[in-house]
């Protein structure tokens, strides 16, 4: 890539901060130069974080109608998965699968409820209830 | 502490090549990066990291500083801990001691990032070069200044947990021998990383650019998860630990002055030939991010091909590379 190749197209996902990039300079020699962020960058970034939105907002609606428990809406909301959230509370995956409906959730002892505020670093009375 | 705050592309070689000027080393970012043979490429279907495939341009985390040992005759040590308050407690003792600390930590949990970049992922490094009340005083190299984090933030990102868990991991010089590089390194070095990208197994190197072409391959271009796929593909590329182009653009300004450092000239024209190949890499980005922003039909097919054509010619440029330090 030549330096005034160099995108500088004010990717959004960036928040104002640019990055460091290594790019030809006239002569040839490799240098570096900050880039305020690229179109693709931008588009593939907020397509990930799209996705976990739309998966908390989907999440939101099954709370909300009594299909789910509060803690499938606060695991999306986190950017997280099963398998993350499995990992990050020490619990097993079938629980946590488990402790997404309501009936299970509603159930849990303190100490569990600890764990998942804890691994999601919200206090438990959030946990149990939508924003 | 006295410490002079330098932006990098990339979190780990930045983080070494600022430790390393700190002790007085005079080391560039791509010096750190060629040196420690730390460019490379691995398909790894089963690490996922949120359901899709961990894609890693560069060696695992650890390799660009573990590199660095040998050929400057260095010795560092590296420290894990159980509990979080044993790790705070060693970093503030030797932040005490006037040292310069290097840290593994998670992304999400560090509040200075921009919201959008915030992901789970546990690889990232930074150095902390002093505490002001409760705040750590932070040089994050893909930053453009220092930045500070609270004690309870940073504490949460240095113990996130789930895959690459850092498990407060922190590093330090205790002694660097060698202040200059010397040409015999720069050599073993290339040849090292010759080796990965040709590596007789099917995930690593160039083979492993064909493997993730032939998954690409079969991807239906009317499943959405598709789309997350390619997305994915692109952001482990480009976002995630800069990635492909990123390092492809690092690595030819290593054979820059790895041409002068030996004197040999032809390694200024393989650095010229890498930067084409990065610009490769930035197209097929490009595409395919047109093709999840659906400015373009979703067509898996015409991508895998141009993966197939970058590992085509990266496997052309490393046998001339290594031919060119034999």
């Amino acid at each position: 890539m030549d330096l005034d190749a160099v995108p500088q197209e004010g990717n959004a996902t960036l928040d104002g901060h640019a990055k460091l990039m290594y790019a030809r300079d006239a002569q040839g020699r490799v240098v570096t130069t900050r880039s305020r962020g690229w179109e693709a960058e931008e588009i593939v970034t907020s397509h990930a974080v799209d996705v976990l939105v739309e998966q908390a907002k989907a999440a939101r609606e099954r709370v909300a109608r009594g299909l789910a428990s509060p803690l499938e809406y606060w695991m999306y909301e986190r950017r997280m998965d099963v398998a993350l959230l499995s990992q990050t509370s020490g619990f097993w995956q079938w629980r946590v699968r488990r402790h997404l409906q309501p009936k299970h959730f509603a159930a849990l002892p303190e100490k569990h409820l600890a764990r998942y505020s804890e691994a999601l670093g919200l206090p438990v009375s959030t946990l149990q209830g939508l924003p | 502490m006295k410490f002079e705050h330098q932006q990098a592309a990339h979190c780990e070689s930045g983080v070494i090549s600022n430790l390393m000027r700190h002790h007085g080393v005079p080391m560039t970012e791509s010096m750190a990066l060629g040196l420690s043979s730390a460019l490379s490429f691995a398909y790894l279907p089963f690490i996922k990291l949120s359901g899709l495939p961990l894609i890693s341009y560069r060696m695992p985390p650890k390799a660009i500083i573990k590199g660095l040992l040998a050929p400057m005759a260095a010795r560092f040590r590296f420290e894990t801990f159980r509990s979080p308050e044993a790790g705070a407690q060693r970093l503030d003792a030797l932040l005490a001691d006037g040292q310069l600390v290097g840290l593994q930590t998670s992304v999400y949990w560090l509040p200075y990032f921009p919201p959008n970049m915030r992901f789970h992922f546990n690889a990232h490094n930074l150095l902390v070069y002093g505490k002001d009340g409760d705040d750590y005083l932070i040089s994050d190299p893909v930053f453009e200044e220092p930045v500070r984090c609270a004690s309870a933030d940073l504490s949460r990102a240095r113990f996130a947990k789930g895959v690459l868990a850092p498990k407060g991991l922190m590093y330090y010089p205790q002694a660097i021998e060698r202040k200059t590089v010397d040409a015999a390194s720069v050599t073993k070095a290339i040849r090292k990383t010759v080796r990965n990208m040709l590596a007789p197994v099917p995930i690593v190197g160039v083979r492993g650019m064909r493997m993730l072409a032939n998954r690409m391959q079969k991807l239906s271009p009317s499943d959405p998860r598709s789309v997350d796929f390619i997305g994915h593909v692109v952001r482990m590329q480009e976002e995630i630990g800069t990635g492909g182009a990123g390092f492809r653009f690092i690595y030819a300004g290593f054979l820059q002055e790895a041409a002068q450092l030996l004197d040999k000239p032809q390694l200024q024209q393989m650095s010229e030939r890498l930067i084409v190949i990065g610009d490769g890499w930035r197209a097929f980005a490009l595409k395919a991010a047109r093709m999840v922003k659906g400015r373009e039909p979703v067509d898996p097919a015409a991508l895998a091909d141009r993966l197939r054509e970058q590992a085509q010619q990266e496997e052309a440029f490393f046998r001339d590379l290594k031919a060119a330090v034999a």
